[in-house]
């Protein structure tokens, strides 16, 4: 195993704050590492584990309103909350699967059955009470790291990349283990999968769960980071969309493709900020892309970096 | 509970069914040939509802007057986005077909979000206030014309399959791709021409909607998981499942807003859609 | 090892294996042949958990296995590869070959070791790094046998892994096969491959129209008038006994 790769991202990532100071860069960093952590939850099991999933804002949305709730009506910590969404986003994930996988939904099947679960959550925390409804819920400001709420940004930009760290620390663990191996052996033949002994409902059952869990994780620190959340944003389709192109535009099934998507789509994004003030721009490009990458990089843009890789060794 | 709200409801929940009808009988027609899940459904009715729109406002050409026309240029829209994009670029393989139509629909949606700005845009004709009684409900006219016109575009796309000779290509092609390779149909041109005829319904249903219902680059969204759910439920490639279909899902969002309140009444359709998919993704209608 | 008792699959009006019975002992090769859509293949489905069996029951290694799902099967001891190749196909063949191995190892160097040995067992050694998909026939062949050895098996069911090879490679299979009834492991194989069946299975049963229509060493039962007539039809055995004859 090649250590070098990870080893040099992390110090890269954990000079970034300290080379580039300003609030811009700090934020952009931080939106890299968020997209990159909601993708690698994708991608975990849109990729890893090829069970395409719509809906992943649910489990983004789960993460949200649990730290939120938490904190608002029982007074916890958002940090300890931080970990309630985890376990909530685990659980969603594990029943949303039991259900889909027991009945034998497969393929874009499942998808849609990950986007009805994500609307009909949307619609239940729109309209309950309890969850604030429509007009979603509102966190008091109490700068402290102990509330994880930081006075400079830079608290929040290494609490991301910690998360983003872990994330990408499991898509290795993913690609060195039988768990692994396994979710591999699932996404490419299901029952030659069963045939060797691999019990197939409860391993995509496990990966379902870990990805919410992940995704829900997401959702927690948006909520910090934004102070604010409502059932349209964290429930709604775009945020699934934005996992799956973050996901599927960088390289599904890799351990990087989703930083590297996160990567360019934050600079996209920023850019078309920059130079228009009409809404879409940045969505018209990633779409375009979304549909150049299935016709012509099946597997990403990491695939170019192989190449490039593969020619040298070559020469 | 009054009667008469309760009939006013049942007869809102069928018109709206009727609307519904509109857009999900081309989603059942592309799904039942070529077993995909067209994705950008949504987003071609926001195209088509802004065709109606600028015929209408530049050209001054009425809505119903303007069917044929919006068929034909949807159905030219629909064929060539297949030959030349999803057919193409899906390397056989429906998963990709799903994100590709996922990606054609941001697209097309941001594209409209560009040039149209965000707000939502409406319609007057001279019939778009007339009123007419039935029963206990006072409706719309141009929903009461929808509602009949949706009956009759199901209609012609059942005798269109069941009679013509396009229609038993699409029908060979839909029950037996390679059986119907082998005695020489062109089954990729067969599915342009089902895409294509699937998209230009949405031609029609815009024309039809347009004198009733706002546009907006996201009025795609209202349909998508709808028609989804319509399709499912009356069974993929069923015609009579798609038209029964849309009118049950009317009258459970209408008499579900009316049980369950606004808010919480649109949970009706997402319940059924998963309810459905997990006990009978095959449709309530199939054996 | 194996006890099949009455066995049948029913696929809606066609009895694709019909009240089967038949008995596999330990340290054996037994075969299983018949004509085209004997119901072979569906006959190892439904041994294996891939098929839920309509009537009959299945006894291995002295438990009622009937209806279990086919990882719990294949974790008993039963594993059985596919006629129609059903390779990991963009994984290598190291790694498809350690999915089976993992099996009982979670150590992910010894799956390794494992799958080199079990290669270069089967003969596809310098051909551990090569992505599934870019494998030959005879390459995807030895890759499912490769793949279900490394679960370990007791028994191993073998559909058809000569079909397609060519003489050479068959000859080469022969001994693998042999090799691994040495080194313990019980064989079911289904085989068209005469000859493959002959140098190969002590215990040979027929399989026609979903029914056991005869048992025996394979010598006894190729000049059997009945077998051959179910084979290659009304008439075959007067048509072979005058060729024999010329
Ligand atoms: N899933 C199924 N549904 C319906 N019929 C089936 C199914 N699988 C197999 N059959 C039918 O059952 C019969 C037995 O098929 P099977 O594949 O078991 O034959 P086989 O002996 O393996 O033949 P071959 O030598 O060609 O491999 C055939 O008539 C086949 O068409
Ligand atoms: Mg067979």
């Amino acid at each position: 195993m090649n250590w070098k790769i990870p080893a040099a991202l992390l110090v890269v990532a954990l000079a970034y704050p300290l080379v580039f100071r300003g609030n811009f860069a700090i934020n952009f960093g931080v939106l890299v590492l968020f997209f990159a952590l909601i993708g690698q939850a994708w991608n975990i099991a849109g990729g890893f584990g090829g069970q395409l999933s719509f809906g992943h804002a649910v489990f983004f949305g789960t993460g949200a309103y649990c730290s939120t709730i938490l904190q608002l009506k029982l007074g916890w910590s958002p940090w300890s909350g931080l970990a309630a969404s985890a376990g909530a986003g685990a659980l969603v994930g594990a029943l949303i699967a039991a259900l889909s996988f027991r009945f034998g939904l497969r393929g874009s099947y499942f998808a849609l059955i990950t986007l009805a679960f994500a609307e009909a959550f949307r619609i239940l925390t729109n309209a309950l009470e309890f969850t604030g409804g429509g007009v979603g819920l509102l966190l008091p400001l109490k700068r402290s790291a102990l509330n994880f709420q930081f006075a400079e940004r830079i608290g929040f930009y290494y609490t991301i990349l910690a998360l983003t760290a872990i994330s990408i620390g499991i898509a290795i663990w993913l690609q060195r283990s039988r768990f692994g191996a396994r979710l591999a052996a699932i996404r490419e033949n299901e029952d030659a999968a069963r045939a060797l002994g691999i019990d197939t409902f409860r391993e995509k059952v496990k990966v379902m769960a870990l990805s919410g869990a992940l995704c829900a994780l997401g959702g927690t620190f948006y909520a910090q980071y934004y102070l604010y959340i409502d059932p349209a944003v964290v429930f709604g389709v775009d945020k699934s969309v934005e996992m799956l192109l973050v996901s599927m535009i960088g390289g599904t099934g890799t351990v990087y493709g989703p930083l590297i998507g996160s990567l360019l789509l934050t600079l996209v994004g920023e850019y078309t900020r920059a130079i228009t003030d009409a809404q879409g721009l940045s969505l018209i490009i990633y779409g375009s892309l979304l549909i150049l990458i299935i016709g012509f990089l099946p597997n990403g843009l990491v695939d170019l970096f192989k190449l490039r890789w593969r020619r040298k060794a070559r020469a | 509970m009054d009667a008469t709200i309760l009939g006013a409801a049942v007869i809102n929940g069928l018109l709206l069914g009727g609307s519904y009808a509109l857009v999900a009988v081309g989603l059942t027609l592309i799904y039942g040939v070529l077993h995909i899940i067209n994705f950008a459904h949504g987003s071609m009715l926001m195209l088509a509802m802004y065709g109606a729109y600028f015929l209408l406002m530049k050209a001054k050409i009425d809505p119903y007057a303007a069917i044929p026309l919006m068929v034909a240029a949807m159905f030219a829209a629909g064929y060539v986005l297949y030959r030349g994009l999803i057919g193409r670029f899906s390397h056989g393989k429906d998963e990709n077909i799903l994100l590709i139509t996922l990606g054609l629909s941001i697209v097309l949606e941001n594209v409209a979000l560009f040039f149209f700005k965000g707000d939502s845009q409406t319609v007057t004709v001279s019939y778009s206030d007339r009123m007419v009684a039935l029963g206990p409900a006072l409706v719309p006219l141009p929903k009461l014309v929808s509602f009949v016109a949706s009956l009759v575009l199901c209609a012609a796309l059942a005798w269109f399959i069941a009679r013509t000779d396009t229609g038993r290509a699409i029908r060979a092609v839909a029950k037996e791709r390679h059986g119907a390779r082998l005695v020489g149909i062109d089954v990729e041109k067969i599915f342009a021409v089902s895409y294509g005829i699937g998209i230009a319904c949405l031609g029609a249903a815009a024309c039809l909607l347009i004198p009733s219902f706002y546009v907006s680059p996201s009025v795609g969204h209202l349909f998508v998981i709808v028609a989804f759910t319509i399709v499912v439920l009356g069974g993929m490639g069923s015609f009579i499942g798609a038209l029964v279909g849309s009118l049950i899902i009317g009258l459970t969002e209408s008499l579900s807003g009316l049980f369950l309140g606004e808010a919480l009444g649109q949970i009706g359709i997402s319940l059924i859609f998963i309810l459905i998919l997990l006990f009978r993704p095959t449709g309530i209608f199939s054996k | 090892m194996l006890e099949v008792r009455g066995l049948s699959k029913i696929f809606g009006g066609l009895r694709a294996v019909d009240s089967a019975s038949l008995d596999v002992a330990e340290g054996t090769i037994a075969g299983l042949i018949g004509p085209n859509g004997a119901g072979k293949t569906t006959l190892f489905a439904a041994l294996t958990g891939f098929l839920a069996p309509d009537e009959g029951s299945v006894r291995f290694r002295g438990e009622d296995i009937t209806g279990r799902p086919p990882h719990l099967i294949c974790r008993h001891g039963m594993v059985r590869t596919f006629q129609v190749t059903q390779p990991f196909a963009h994984l290598s063949v190291r790694e498809n070959i350690m999915v089976g191995a993992y099996l009982h190892t979670p150590e992910r160097a010894l799956a390794s070791a494992r799958a080199e040995a079990i290669a270069r067992q089967v003969g596809m050694a310098d051909l551990l790094e090569r992505t599934a998909a870019g494998l030959t026939v005879a390459g995807r062949k030895r890759l499912e046998l490769a793949r279900a050895l490394a679960t370990q098996p007791k028994l191993l069911l073998l559909d058809e892994v000569m079909a397609g090879l060519n003489p050479p490679e068959i000859d080469e299979l022969i001994p693998v096969i042999q090799g691994i009834r040495s080194s313990g492991v019980t064989v079911f194989l289904i085989e068209h491959v005469m000859q493959a069946v002959m140098s190969l299975a002590e215990n040979v049963y027929v399989l026609s129209y979903g029914k056991i229509i005869a048992q025996g060493a394979p010598r006894q039962l190729a000049a059997d008038p009945v077998v051959i007539e179910a084979y290659l039809g009304h008439g075959a055995a007067q048509r072979i006994a005058a060729t024999a004859h010329a």
